[in-house]
């Protein structure tokens, strides 16, 4: 083969190193801020039902003009922090309510303040305990979307079979549960085959510390409380009744075994006998398995009161947001009354029309829930799943929610892996709170340091 | 030193006057001649296109590697957030990382880790490029096979690790189950989740199995002949002839190997901290030390402290390497070494 020449050897040297540059240059992710562009873009929020494409539809008629891009999939906090570091962060963020404290607190979120005057939105529309989370300092920094009631549920015919009914689920009576939970599990040798019951911790202590009539943080959300006595006994007691179904590992690994969102979930399987759930998972079991046995009831305090831990997703203004203005009218648009009842109609009518039951939409708008009990929602015939629909709206009265602070997400791991180190058998309750004081209110401090 | 010890030692002229050259004045010497022949390469046409060739490699390791480096170096003194202006907080971070339980908390399970995955890998490895070795024509098939599994993501082996080793349903005490073995909790276990974490990234042994292969393929024959000739059993001819023959392989598999065990992170993050659900139900015993650095810089938004955590990683990792390489001259050989 004949040596190139040099000038093919020049050709050849420009064109890799050009060809080597692009695409460094692409991985970079380069974009370039752009205040006249007409794309509205937003983060956090997926497109799964008729609930969320009814809403855009509306939302996109509301941002005439523009091009709406929904950046499909959930909250990823590293992509949001890049995004908002890098100057270059979506109009609008949906994410975790008890995420927005944090947030704000570090001035990645724009206060709505004015956004609320100027667009007249009435925050009273919103539930009280919704509003709670998104609010530091004084300022609203998000608009509730989603909100997530907790109530029991139950395998009837399990409960029956024990010589047991509903009522006999009692979460006032801690003795009484603990003696419930021992007579429901089954096991078969050395293996956990049915869960007596379940009580959902790491992810539900806020509502067995509230039933102990504890707090995890002052309600202005700067001291923790995670070392207080009431909040001790409720991580012991809960733990206690896992080590009374053969410990945490035996659980876990049934619970991980579940086929939640099939045909053949946990309650057809008869592999747990009673346990506190959100309320979507009642729409989940009306649509893939309508003839399940199932039992509902509320979540007492030790007073014998319904208590009602509630969660979800808000929707804020990132910092650096070119389409402030717009992002307040996709915000009203999306949380308003009105879209949210045309979307709860729009979903109902697609889950009859596949012969399945509809039992409700709980919404952080207030108004609008009581129009979709009232308009939207209609007895399925099913008394079992009509008792659960009515049970939810009943309890959203009695809803709350762990006070906003700025510590977000820090907080939140502090109180999750305390129960996880007395789960796992590393620590008891009282050493597993101690250290997760320290850690939280540290946590608090820092943040809160320069702020009023 | 005295003035008639520098006498003593001070070199004597020789008959033209000047000085003989020193050690010292040969290095300089050596030096800019280096120095002027580099100058004259670039001279010469293959020179300037080999770096052009290499220029978009020079540039990434700039701008991606050397300069994110040198920017955590100087993060690493501030308390940046990633969103306000970062303050100059001295040595603030360095002192946090002895005050923070996480830090030792990781450092030793990514230590205890590496020491259980690395030989564990290297052995597993070893022995089927041996059992390669013996297969013949089918060889290419099942070095193909062996080295699949390392081209699956990262992400879908820590899903499988959770689907595999769950305590109730999972394949592996479903086995063990056959065998009168009552499995133990291997993802809730905190004594029995690294172990599992180590069994699943064998799946991925793959690209050591090939490295072994081909230095198996260099040892000579005549060397087991040879052994052979003198009586030597295959346990002795695998110690004697096998082992020093492939020790630069297993050298270079040791180090490369333990840097990445020290750098462990998806598998780990996928099954424990990825999601809301798997954050939920960490495990402090998973928490290795990438996984912390990871948290602190982008859950926690301490990015001038994780670049802390970050050097101190790059030290450790540094370290280890060159006690690795120090002891390595005792037990490596290559070909052509002089001794």
């Amino acid at each position: 083969m004949a040596a190139p020449s040099g000038r093919t050897r020049r050709t050849a040297c420009s064109v890799a190193a050009v060809l080597g540059l692009l695409p460094l240059a692409a991985c970079g992710g380069v974009s370039v801020a752009d205040d006249t562009s007409t794309t509205f873009t937003t983060m956090g929020f997926g497109l799964g039902d008729a609930i969320a494409t009814s809403r855009i539809d509306d939302a996109r008629k509301a941002l005439d003009g523009m091009e709406l891009q929904i950046n499909e999939g959930a909250f990823d906090e590293q992509q949001f922090l890049s995004a908002v570091a890098a100057g270059d962060p979506p109009d609008v963020v949906n994410m975790d309510r008890t995420l927005i404290g944090g947030y704000a607190a570090r001035g990645a979120l724009l206060p709505l303040t004015d956004c609320v005057r100027e667009q007249s939105i009435d925050l009273k529309q919103y539930r009280a305990s919704a509003i709670d989370e998104v609010k530091l300092n004084g300022s609203v920094y998000g608009m509730p979307d989603s909100f997530d009631n907790r109530i029991l549920l139950m395998d009837a015919s399990v409960l029956k079979k024990a010589g047991h009914s509903a009522s006999d689920v009692d979460t006032s009576d801690w003795e009484g549960l603990r003696e419930l939970t021992g007579a429901l599990k089954k096991q078969d040798g050395g293996k956990l085959t049915r869960i007596g019951f379940d009580p959902k911790i790491p992810e539900f202590f806020p509502l067995w510390v509230r039933a102990n009539g504890g707090s995890l943080i002052s309600d202005d959300g700067r001291t923790a409380r995670l070392d207080s006595p009431r909040v001790v006994e409720a991580l012991a007691y809960t733990t206690g009744l896992i080590d009374e179904q053969g410990g945490w590992g035996k659980l876990k690994a049934l619970r991980d075994s579940f086929d939640q969102f099939g045909k053949g979930n946990q309650l057809v399987q008869h592999q747990v006998g009673a346990y506190p759930m959100e309320d979507w998972y009642v729409n989940v079991l009306g649509d893939t398995s309508p003839q399940v046995d199932l039992g509902s009831g509320y979540f007492k305090d030790r007073e014998g009161r319904p208590v009602n831990y509630v969660s979800g997703t808000g929707w804020a203004i990132p910092k650096g947001s070119r389409h402030v203005e717009e992002a307040c009218t996709f915000i009203r648009t999306m949380t308003s009354t009105r879209a949210w009842v045309k979307a709860a109609a729009a979903k109902a009518k697609d889950v009859r029309s596949r012969d399945a039951y509809y039992t409700g939409d709980f919404t952080g708008n207030r108004k609008a829930d009581e129009i979709i009990e009232s308009k939207v929602w209609k007895p399925t015939g099913k008394k079992a799943f009509d008792e659960a629909t009515r049970r939810l709206y009943d309890i959203q009265k009695a809803g709350f929610a762990v006070p906003a602070n700025a510590a977000g997400t820090e907080f939140k791991q502090a109180w999750q892996d305390a129960c996880n180190r007395v789960l796992s058998g590393e620590q008891s309750p009282k050493q597993a709170l101690e250290q997760a004081q320290q850690e939280a209110q540290s946590a608090l401090d820092i943040a809160n340091q320069g702020r009023e | 030193m005295t003035v008639s010890s520098r006498t003593a030692t001070a070199p004597a002229p020789d008959a033209s006057g000047s000085l003989p050259p020193t050690a010292a004045t040969g290095d300089r010497g050596d030096r800019r001649e280096r120095a002027r022949r580099w100058r004259a390469s670039w001279r010469r046409r293959e020179t300037r296109a080999a770096y052009a060739f290499l220029s978009p490699w020079i540039f990434g390791f700039v701008v991606l590697t050397a300069g994110p480096m040198l920017a955590t170096l100087w993060l690493s003194f501030t308390n940046y957030d990633g969103i306000t202006q970062p303050k100059g907080v001295g040595f603030e971070n360095y002192r946090q990382l002895f005050e923070d339980p996480s830090v030792a908390k990781s450092l030793m399970n990514t230590l205890l880790f590496t020491v259980m995955r690395v030989p564990l890998s290297m052995a597993v490895a070893l022995a089927l490029a041996m059992l390669l070795m013996r297969v013949g024509r089918a060889t290419g098939f099942f070095r193909t096979l062996f080295y699949l599994p390392v081209m699956t993501p990262s992400v879908a082996v820590g899903i499988l690790f959770l689907l595999l080793f769950n305590g109730n349903v999972g394949l592996i005490n479903t086995v063990l189950g056959f065998v009168g073995v009552d499995g133990p909790s291997w993802t809730t276990d905190g004594d029995w989740i690294k172990p599992g974490l180590v069994l699943t990234t064998l799946w991925s042994v793959g690209s050591t199995v090939i490295i072994y292969l081909a230095a198996l393929k260099n040892v000579p024959e005549e060397l087991y002949e040879a052994a052979e000739i003198d009586g030597v059993g295959r346990r002795q001819a695998f110690v004697h002839v096998t082992l020093p023959q492939i020790s630069g392989a297993l050298f270079f598999t040791l180090i490369v190997n333990t840097i990445a065990s020290l750098q462990t992170f998806t598998e780990a993050y996928t099954a424990f901290f990825g999601s809301s659900n798997s954050q939920t139900y960490s495990n402090d015993a998973a928490l290795f030390y990438v996984v912390h650095l990871f948290q602190q810089a982008f859950q926690y938004m301490h990015l001038g402290y994780a670049s802390a955590l970050a050097w101190l990683l790059f030290l450790v990792i540094l370290v280890i390497t060159l006690i690795q390489a120090k002891f390595s001259k005792r037990f490596v050989y290559y070909e052509g070494e002089q001794r």
